[in-house]
């Protein structure tokens, strides 16, 4: 067969999937089929494009053309346009929303400008369940150098040289880490990739998992090749189940094309690949905790020392590493450690995909190098808060990380500086909050969270974080004390300095940060009774202020419950016996006339 | 297997208990596989009742104390029958930020349920679940295999009408 002269890159991440990319796909491929185009022009379906907030998108190659917001109705049109008489279709480019203009083609969009694709270079690039447009891409051929060519040793300096720190959170330097287990002498070794993206807003794991698995496996054979490891395991969550297939179909190919298995590369070693799905505990993504759960026992983390490298799953030497640090792996082996190590800040190189969203415009997933601005992937990649509304934080690390404000927006992306901040890198959640939310109420969100998934094997992470959350609830109540807050302050600080893994230790995080930066907010509640951005029901009056009220009818017509009366002319009314404080009049009235 | 007789139960069906039975003497070998037993039982049968627990750990040869302690302890267990539909409405910080408690109301205000409920005529499951990953859709939830993304309060309800 000729090669087909035009390629359709159709996202097939799970953000397209929601908004309909099967359907598109079923009926593109009918179209197609009925002008007789199935030769020359073929849909690929790739995985995440990381332009998730106008999916379903679609790249065109070899043009670049890029498409997005597709939906079936458009389907007969663009066929005919664009692939049989060649005239690409402008209605369904990328409009820029400040100066309404319209992008053809996918680099040149804002979104894409500052991004650096290392870790997702092969986004939109192939077919994640074809092994051969893997290979095509200069797949495994770090493997195989790394097999065929290098030392254990050699691989590790390589990576030491490249400066690659643990993209899930804590930022060891992988090489050191790899350097440790082996040096301990033991028959059997372990390999885990930790794919337990259990993080509230961080899904790049997710989508390099379902975009380019056969990376993922790649960076794991390395690293058994590096410390003499024969097995390795996937800890994958059980809520990716579209991440899961892909995975067992590359481990299929793989194992097919002698990539895993017994005697790889036609070498004498070694090495294979099982998934072990997880069972929804957010504890598991602690690594000693995630080795106890594969061993089939309840995951909760246990002291360290001794360190995985020494005594890790059944008690051997085992490496862990995540979804994106082992992706960023055979790049680093056939390019070099010095090529990675080019870009970045002193002490942090390489870059990090973030996973964007929240109130910004331009939700997704991002690749950036390390030292870029917060402000830059905000504004620049993200085009900034929508529907006019004000920045008001940005939260970094998901529930181990903090709220960041306007003020420090200019701090780089490095571990060291984003840790200043009194948040962390963490695996890469990027979570922006626009003036409409409470940063009591999220203190409170997630000290429910961190109590709720606390494993509560120690006391200062079980009893603590409880006493959190009853205090950040009585002040959402309007209970608040003064003492409340001195309390939340003494609470964390004892959690901080006693709990047993890294997750109870930096639970008390999302408390102080907003403590630190917010503590005009917290003022209002325990004193004032107030909520500021008007969340907290029990601090609000629903009532309409007549004075504000522009007798617009907004409320009325948007009322869930139909709790609110108006008529022309009139000020609004609220029914208290029918209003369930749904708080969708708070959101549609754009005159903040209800107190 | 450890011979022990099946336990009389209205949710689980002789045939149920011909597959439990193949994929105990599956994983009885592996160790530490118990908790990938649980999660296919669980599939078959739809939830964990305590006299299922009880038959597991004896075919798999754990006692059922440490098999209970498990099935307690990953959110992905359920111990309850479930209904016909399970919603997960995700509850991760990106739906928060856009809304999903208004949206957990208005299902509580049509349906009844709040979070770990089920509606007493066994239609719809509501369970509250930790980041989807979808966080581009945010608020998301996910009824039976489907996604939903965006959504409104109006919508969510929309959408579960359509699911009897």
């Amino acid at each position: 067969m000729n090669e087909p002269r035009t390629q359709l890159m159709l996202c097939g991440g799970s953000g397209c999937h929601s908004t309909g990319t099967r359907a598109f796909r079923e009926a593109l491929q009918k179209e197609l089929e009925s002008q007789g185009l199935v030769e020359e022009v073929k849909i690929i379906e790739t995985g995440c494009n990381g332009f998730c907030a106008v999916g379903p998108v679609m790249l065109v190659q070899p043009e670049g053309i890029f498409y997005q917001n597709l939906r079936t109705k458009h389907v007969t049109h663009l066929v005919e346009e664009h692939f049989l008489k060649g005239r690409p279709v402008p209605k369904l480019f990328y409009v820029e929303p400040a100066s309404k203009e319209t992008i053809p083609n996918m680099e040149e969009i804002p979104f894409f400008q500052h991004q650096v694709f290392w870790a997702m270079r092969n986004k939109s690039a192939l077919d994640p369940e074809v092994i051969d447009e893997y290979i095509a891409r200069d797949g495994y051929f770090g493997a195989a150098k790394a097999i065929n060519e290098m030392s254990a040793d050699q691989i590790i300096e390589e990576m030491k040289i490249s400066g690659l720190r643990g993209r899930g959170g804590a930022g060891f330097p992988t090489g050191l880490k790899w350097e440790f287990a082996s040096k301990n002498s033991s028959d059997i070794k372990y390999v885990l990739c930790n794919a337990d993206e259990g993080d509230p807003g961080a899904f790049m794991d997710r989508s390099i998992l379902e975009a380019d698995p056969h990376a993922v496996l790649e960076g794991m054979i390395i690293a058994a090749r590096a410390i003499n490891s024969h097995q390795g395991y996937i800890y994958a969550r059980t809520e990716y189940p579209l991440a899961i297939r892909r995975l067992g179909i590359a481990i299929q190919q793989a194992r097919e094309y002698g990539l895993l298995g017994k005697d790889i590369l036609g070498s004498d070693f070694d090495f294979d690949i099982d998934i072990y799905q997880g069972a929804g505990a957010f504890v598991c993504g602690e690594e000693t905790a995630l080795m106890r759960s594969i061993e089939g026992k309840r995951g909760m983390p246990r002291p360290r020392p001794p360190f995985p490298a020494l005594r890790g799953l059944w008690e051997k030497p085992t490496v862990l590493n995540n979804v994106e640090t082992f992706s960023n792996v055979s790049q680093i082996i056939l390019n070099g450690g010095q090529w990675y190590a080019s870009i970045g800040t002193e002490t942090s190189k390489g870059t990090k995909v973030f996973a964007l969203s929240g109130d910004v415009a331009n939700i997704g997933l991002v690749e950036v190098p390390m030292g870029i601005s917060l402000r830059t992937i905000i504004y620049d990649i993200g085009g900034g808060i929508p529907n006019k509304k004000k920045f008001k934080a940005v939260q970094l690390g998901g529930p181990s990380g903090g709220c960041v404000p306007e003020e420090y927006l200019d701090t780089p992306v490095d571990y060291e500086e984003i840790v200043k901040l009194g948040a962390i890198m963490g695996s890469g959640g990027m979570i922006i909050m626009d003036e409409n939310t409470c940063m009591v109420d999220m203190a409170r969100f997630f000290m429910d969270f961190i109590q709720d998934e606390s494993c509560g094997k120690c006391t200062p992470c079980r009893e603590g974080t409880r006493r959190l959350l009853q205090i950040l609830e009585n002040i959402c109540n309007g209970k608040g004390k003064a003492e409340d807050l001195v309390a939340l302050d003494q609470i964390s600080d004892v959690i901080k300095a006693s709990a047993l893994c890294g997750l109870g230790q930096t639970a008390p995080n999302p408390v102080l940060s907003t403590l630190r930066y917010f503590m005009d907010e917290y003022h209002a509640h325990v004193y004032e009774k107030k909520c500021p951005a008007k969340r907290c029901v029990a601090l609000l009056k629903f009532e309409i202020d007549p004075n504000l009220c522009t007798k617009c009818g907004i409320c009325f017509r948007n009322c869930p419950s139909n709790a609110i009366s108006w008529k022309k002319k009139e000020v609004a009314k609220i029914d208290k016996e029918k209003c369930t404080q749904c708080l969708t009049c708070y959101e549609k009235c754009k005159f903040k006339a209800i107190l | 297997m450890a011979h022990v007789e099946r336990p009389q139960h209205p949710d689980i069906s002789n045939d149920m208990f011909d597959k439990i039975d193949e994929i105990i003497a599956v994983n009885r070998p592996r160790p530490g596989s118990i908790i990938t037993a649980l999660r296919e039982c669980q599939d078959m049968a739809g939830y964990l009742p305590v006299e299922l627990i009880d038959y597991i750990s004896h075919g798999m040869n754990i006692a059922p104390s440490e098999v209970f302690g498990i099935a307690s302890f990953y959110a992905l267990f359920s111990m309850e029958p479930k209904g016909r539909h399970t919603i997960k409405m995700c509850l991760g910080t990106a739906c928060y930020v856009k809304g999903v408690k208004q949206i957990m109301s208005r299902i509580h205000l049509e349906y009844g349920i709040g979070d770990s409920e089920t509606t007493e005529d066994r239609r719809f499951s509501l369970e509250a679940v930790r980041c989807l990953g979808a966080c581009g859709l945010a608020p998301v939830m996910i009824v039976d295999k489907d996604t939903y993304g965006a959504l409104s309060s109006d919508r969510a309800v929309e959408i579960l009408e359509k699911y009897e």
